[in-house]
């Protein structure tokens, strides 16, 4: 960024940049407190925007570059603890790396914003993008978004730092931005004001939670069968919650700043009278978009819906937006070995939450673009074609395709 | 950098503060030291304290929900994170005090681990929270030699040849445990040029104890103490023998006392009399016979230990201080 950032904050202005300098922008505006960094791609150009906008003096927070993924989520989570807004973030085995801090810091109800750089995951070596990662805490507490564009990322980013600390939710949240195809690639943004973004986003009350020796309170102590149970059903009730507050949150968000999607949870692509929906998350959305674009100008009635929210699931809006097509082609850019039919983590969710409809559309799971291997246009028209030959003949020949693969 | 609390040494048992902020609702074991060491950390330090704790048996035998021997702000951390959550505290309060989020005072953040967290899984964010000078904090290793809370097994800072549920002597293997006691301390002290006070203590010396605490959170920056904790269950003693044994660690020359402040080495107490020549060592016979985890030890095997020991003090250096053994007025 060229112009002086403690301007760029006082009027609204649009710059061309990449998903991680969006977020690490979203950060600054945010008035984050503490912030903790480890390297790894390539989650890490966040933090490099991040260390230089410090270094620079247009944003005043404690940077701490710590000495593992653990030290880096337990770091801020303890910060959390004591009132501080903080951020982090990681990729792949990174994520991993952190994975107990991860958990600990859903258990214990703090807003921590993380942004996951999606990474296929080691063993073998790749830099590119797959799900695995961010998906892995799917279960643990953590509310989880997929953004699409640099655009999306700074905006999701300020709607989590809103939804996480929101006394009726208060559960960590992770934003995740796939490699390379976000986090490194340019595109125009626009990056709001401060003033604006303090008319959206109340500063962060631990309130009685705060740790402080004006409120000596004694946090997590051991509970064991007595009262585990209890805790995990607040933890459930906290992320019911938050399928109130993300929409209330959303439309502050849309009124405040003048954009958005109709649905904070979903972005439905040309789905009127569609009769096959692709599903997918993240970049994927690109090559999905033309392929459709192109496919409806020769008359074929296909649409896009792309998941933003994995974590919490929309359920009601999904199965709304999907119960009127004929055939569905979930595209993973995950694997879940050995889970029902093979399939990705999507497939089996959407499937899930399809069952309970009267009349279910036949439903198809295709892994696809692994390890950051670009999907074409070509693969979702095979995608599409796939779809079709079940709807038309009426039977599923092969529940789950690889697209693009070598045999 | 914020500024530190004024918290004066204290001359005499009788002026150590009569307040206690670790009171009952824990369930330690009878004759337990580390209980101590909790209670007389948070003396030293007074009530505008943040306890950080470590999962170990500190946390699991000290706080059941319901009850908390707490008075001041307590929380858990992970096992291998007492520097982290000592870091992720100060540097919250540094920063939102800084930025007029939070009312400027001095708060002292003391994170405590056992020796299984701090010696073994949490040495590595111990070592990064020691090279934060910008941050006041203080780690405390309550060090019992063992992972006391989980059914004792062996740590990297169990003695040699002790018997533990992971060291178990048996038929064919007398010694399970071949590795000799890890020197945190002079590790911590030499590695971080930033960590201006590392100090090693024992309860069973209440206001050594509690002047190193307070040394620790008044020196500013991150401060490392280092604590030796007789454990009745880990070691198999009759319980009302453990302020005997602490002494005994110390008047044998097992476990030596002293203080790194500012770069400088001073040897304490019992310790500093040995190295002047005031005082003989007693033989780690003395020790050793007194505990059920070294019975099954041979003559041959308390004279390995014995030599191991007298290198201690007549061979080994701290790299880049001096040696234990140092005759000269320290």
């Amino acid at each position: 960024m060229t112009t002086t950032e403690t301007k760029l904050f006082q009027t609204e202005t649009e710059e061309l940049i990449s998903g991680s300098e969006a977020i690490a922008i979203a950060c600054a505006l945010a008035d984050v407190d503490v912030i903790t960094a480890y390297p790894i791609r390539p989650y890490d150009t966040v933090m490099q925007y991040v260390s230089k906008l410090k270094a620079d003096g247009a944003f005043d927070c404690d940077f701490i570059v710590a000495e593992s993924e653990h030290s880096q989520f337990e770091i801020v989570k303890h910060a959390s603890a004591v009132g501080a807004r903080t951020f982090c973030g990681s990729s792949g085995v990174g994520w991993f790396y952190a994975m107990e801090a991860i958990t600990v810091t859903a258990g214990l109800r703090l807003p921590v914003v993380a942004m996951v750089g999606n990474r296929a995951l080691d063993d073998p070596g790749a830099f590119g993008v797959e799900h695995n990662d961010a998906l892995a805490v799917r279960d643990l507490g953590w509310m989880l978004a997929w953004v699409a564009t640099a655009q999306e990322a700074l905006d999701m980013a300020l709607l989590a730092y809103r939804v996480a600390e929101d006394p009726r939710v208060f559960l960590p949240f992770a934003v995740s931005c796939d490699g390379s195809f976000l986090t490194h690639s340019q595109a125009l943004v626009k990056v709001p004001d401060m003033k604006k973004v303090q008319r959206f986003l109340p500063p962060y009350n631990r309130g009685k939670m705060q740790l402080h020796p004006d409120n000596p309170i004694t946090i997590a102590p051991q509970v064991n069968e007595d009262w585990l149970m209890e805790i995990r059903r607040q933890t459930n009730e906290a992320m019911l919650r938050a399928m109130e507050v993300i929409p209330e949150a959303y439309a502050d968000f849309k009124r405040v700043f003048g954009r958005g999607d109709p649905s904070p949870f979903i972005e439905e692509y040309m789905m009127d009278d569609a009769e096959i929906v692709l599903v997918g998350m993240g970049t994927l959305a690109m090559p999905v978009r033309v392929a459709i674009r192109r496919m409806r100008e020769q008359g074929k009635k296909v649409g896009f819906l792309r998941v933003k929210f994995f974590r919490p699931f929309a359920t009601e809006e999904i199965k709304q937006a999907l119960s009127h097509c004929k055939g569905i082609g979930v595209i993973d850019r995950d694997y879940s070995y050995g889970s029902p039919s093979f399939g990705g983590v999507l497939y089996n969710e959407l499937r899930a939450a399809l069952y309970p409809l009267e009349s279910r559309p036949l439903i198809l799971s295709f892994i696809a673009g692994l390890g950051g291997r670009e999907v074409m246009v070509r693969d979702v028209n095979e995608v599409v074609d796939t779809v079709q030959r079940a709807v038309d003949t009426g039977v599923i020949e092969k529940e789950n395709t690889w697209i693009a693969v070598r045999e | 950098m914020t500024s530190v609390q004024d918290l004066p040494q204290i001359r005499g048992v009788k002026n150590i503060p009569v307040e206690e902020f670790f009171t009952s609702g824990h369930r330690t074991c009878q004759g337990c030291e580390s209980a101590l060491v909790m209670r007389l950390m948070v003396k030293a330090a007074g009530q505008r304290t943040i306890v950080l704790g470590s999962t170990g048996c500190m946390y699991v035998a000290n706080t059941t929900y319901y009850s908390t021997p707490w008075v001041v702000p307590w929380m858990h951390t992970q096992l291998g994170s007492a520097g982290s959550a000592a870091t992720g505290t100060a540097a919250a309060l540094s920063s939102m005090m800084r930025k007029g989020k939070m009312k400027q005072e001095p708060i002292n953040v003391i994170a405590f681990c056992g020796d299984g967290g701090g010696v073994d899984m949490g040495l590595s964010a111990i070592s990064a929270a020691l090279q934060h000078e910008e941050y006041n904090l203080c780690i405390i290793c309550y060090d019992n030699e063992s992972y006391a809370n989980t059914d004792i097994q062996v740590s990297g800072s169990s003695p040699w040849g002790a018997n533990s549920t992971f060291s178990p002597p048996g038929k064919l293997h007398r010694i399970m445990n071949k590795r000799w006691k890890k020197n945190m301390a002079p590790m911590l002290a030499t590695g971080h040029p930033d960590c201006k006070y590392v100090a090693t203590t024992c309860a069973s010396y209440g206001l050594d104890f509690t002047n190193k605490i307070r040394r620790a959170l008044t020196i500013g920056g991150p401060t490392f103490v280092h604590c030796f904790d007789p454990c009745p269950k880990g070691w198999d003693y009759d319980p009302k023998y453990s302020h005997e044994l602490g002494m005994l660690g110390v008047e044998t020359g097992i476990w030596v006392m002293y203080e790194i402040a500012n770069n400088e080495l001073i040897l304490n107490g019992a310790s500093r009399a040995i190295a002047k020549g005031i005082r003989q060592r007693k033989p780690v016979e003395e020790y050793l016979t007194r505990q059920g985890r070294f019975a099954h030890m041979t003559k041959e095997d308390i004279e390995y230990f014995q030599s191991k020991v007298d290198d201690s003090w007549e061979k080994w250096w701290i790299p880049g201080l001096v040696p234990f053994g140092m005759k000269e007025d320290a």
